[in-house]
């Protein structure tokens, strides 16, 4: 056996080690894009919640809370919320499946089944209690609880894909945590931690492994 | 430079039981399916060199039914693992024995 045989065999075992246990399609591309859906989405909301106060109410206590005070801004804040979330899974499945083709993986298979298991846990039950929540008049807690049940949601999903994940989970906790503190700038956490970190970390994956 | 070539484990002499071996090194068990899919090899070829690597006792099956349908998975055993990690390891000091010479 030549040693550039040997090499070969040696990278195609741990390829295949790698290929077998985790996610490795997840595309960089699509975190960049639902980081940049994100901002936009904030921006809107942004508009909705405060067009046409003025001067903006920068320095007021619980900043989301009071704006919500017509029942159409809920509506329309849901259904932006629920828009922004679907252009980033469409755009996530789209462009994994491309990467998913060119590195020999199923897009639909074991290791991303396990990964979207061990995400839904954190992410329904943090769903849930958003809505239970809102229902309850709490709109406070729109923000920091989102961002904490995401961060969890991409820690458990980690060890399914690169570790990198873990880390923006870490980081969205972390924010998360900090939105708890300070209710009033709910809005400018939610577009930092899902609009940001989402476009930094795209970005990073996308030198580090799309290519 | 005689060290080694038998040392190389005659049961992964062919490719595909060495990914076999591969996969299931890194996960807990892998389905019939899945590792079917993943290597890109028709049924009866990986069931045949399934058969070997079961022969050899390195892995061992296991049988169940997800609803109605057979669900076959394959999981290594500590023989099998030891015997994939030095199996790796002779490949490594075959290099390091080529780059000194």
């Amino acid at each position: 056996m030549e040693e550039k045989e040997i090499h070969d065999e040696l990278a195609a075992i741990r390829g295949l080690m790698e290929r077998s246990s985790k996610f490795i399609s997840l595309s960089g591309l699509s975190g960049i894009l639902a980081g940049i859906y994100a901002s936009i989405g904030s921006g809107v909301a942004y508009y909705i919640l405060y067009a046409g106060d003025y001067p903006v109410k920068h320095n007021s206590h619980y900043f989301i809370a009071e704006g919500i005070q017509s029942i159409i801004n809920i509506y329309s804040l849901l259904l932006l919320g629920i828009l922004v979330l679907l252009a980033s899974v469409v755009t996530a499945i789209i462009l994994s499946s491309r990467q998913a083709k060119r590195k020999g993986q199923p897009i639909w298979g074991k290791i991303s089944q396990s990964l979207l298991f061990h995400m839904s846990i954190p992410l329904l039950t943090g769903g849930l209690l958003i809505l239970i929540f809102m229902y309850d008049g709490s709109y406070g807690i729109v923000a920091p609880a989102s961002l904490i049940f995401y961060g969890l949601s991409l820690v458990s999903a980690s060890n399914f894909t690169f570790t990198d994940v873990k880390y923006l989970g870490l980081c969205e906790i972390a924010l998360g945590l900090i939105a708890a503190c300070l209710p009033s700038y709910g809005l400018l956490f939610w577009a930092l931690g899902f609009g940001v970190l989402h476009i930094i970390y795209g970005g990073m994956m996308y030198l580090k492994y799309d290519r | 430079m005689k060290i080694s070539f038998d040392k190389l484990d005659k049961a992964f002499e062919n490719r595909v039981r060495l990914q076999i071996m591969s996969v299931l090194a890194a996960n807990e068990r892998y389905d019939f399916n899945s590792l079917k899919d993943l290597l890109n090899i028709t049924d009866g070829n990986l069931a045949s060199h399934l058969k070997a690597l079961e022969k050899e006792e390195y892995i061992v099956v296991h049988k169940s039914f997800l609803g109605r349908k057979p669900n076959t998975n394959y999981e290594a055993t500590v023989i099998g693992k030891k015997a994939f990690k030095e199996h790796l390891d002779t490949l490594e000091q075959l290099i390091k024995h080529q780059k000194s010479t």
